[in-house]
């Protein structure tokens, strides 16, 4: 019939103590496998692309497929 | 006037409980939810009134037994004390229930039902799509956006291989 008495006092610093740890080693996972899932392979993704693009051609292939208003195509 | 004097026959302390006269009215009808309730939250431990209101007599001899020294009770008489009073116990009221099987379950229900409505919308309400939507018309738009370049470094017209005309692999 006795029970023991429950706890009354530290509740809140109880869960902190427990969850807060996991919550700040969940977040960091989350931010590190952005950074090195997302954002580096993006960054180098342009680095790729950027190191031998030759604007001009572009611009004469877009040119030529006629979707400039202000320069048709050489043809016309 | 008529009520009063008609009431004088119950004894003069009725009138003042039961029927005060004012323009030939009574007194507004006392509604249940008017009064105390019982409920049991966490946050409120004490409730306003006990939960068995009308007690049994084995009940009643419980409670004039309990006005006497607490110690004379037994382990059970003082269990159905407690139940006499609260109707959960805190361990109890913070049980799960299986409400969220039904809550599931009507939810995904509804939904089906809401699909199907769809679907007959689909069919006898609207008309049809526009012509921007043939297979042409489509084509022509994605060969525009592969001619202006769009997406070049990480989407659309990064997977097309302009050299041999087709998708790279």
């Amino acid at each position: 019939m006795s029970l023991q008495k429950p706890l009354m006092r530290g509740l809140l610093a109880k869960r902190l103590r427990f969850h807060v740890p996991i919550a700040f080693a969940l977040s960091m996972l989350a931010a590190v496998g952005w950074k090195y899932g997302v954002t580096e392979p993006r960054k180098q993704a342009y680095a790729d692309f950027y190191k031998h693009y030759d604007a001009v051609k572009e611009f004469t292939g877009m040119r030529e497929a006629g979707v400039f208003e202000s320069v048709r195509p050489s043809g016309e | 006037m008529l009520a009063t004097r008609a009431l004088r026959l119950l004894g003069k302390r009725a009138i003042s409980t039961s029927v005060c006269v004012r323009g030939g009215h009574g007194v507004a009808k006392i509604e249940a939810y008017t009064l105390p309730a019982y409920f049991d939250r966490r946050e409120n431990p004490l409730p306003d009134i006990c939960y068995v209101q009308d007690l049994s007599a084995e009940q009643a001899s419980l409670k004039e037994k309990e006005q006497g020294s607490w110690a004379a009770l037994s382990n059970e008489e003082k269990v159905a004390l407690y139940r006499i009073s609260f109707k959960q116990s805190f361990a109890e009221m913070g049980e799960g229930t299986a409400e969220w099987k039904s809550v599931i379950g009507g939810v995904l229900f509804v939904v089906g039902f809401t699909g199907l409505i769809v679907l007959w919308q689909r069919k006898y309400v609207y008309g049809p799509v526009p012509h921007t939507f043939d297979p042409e018309w489509k084509a022509k738009e994605l060969q525009r956006m592969l001619d202006m370049r769009m997406n070049p470094v990480e989407g659309l017209s990064a997977k097309w291989d302009s050299e041999n005309k087709q998708w790279k692999k």
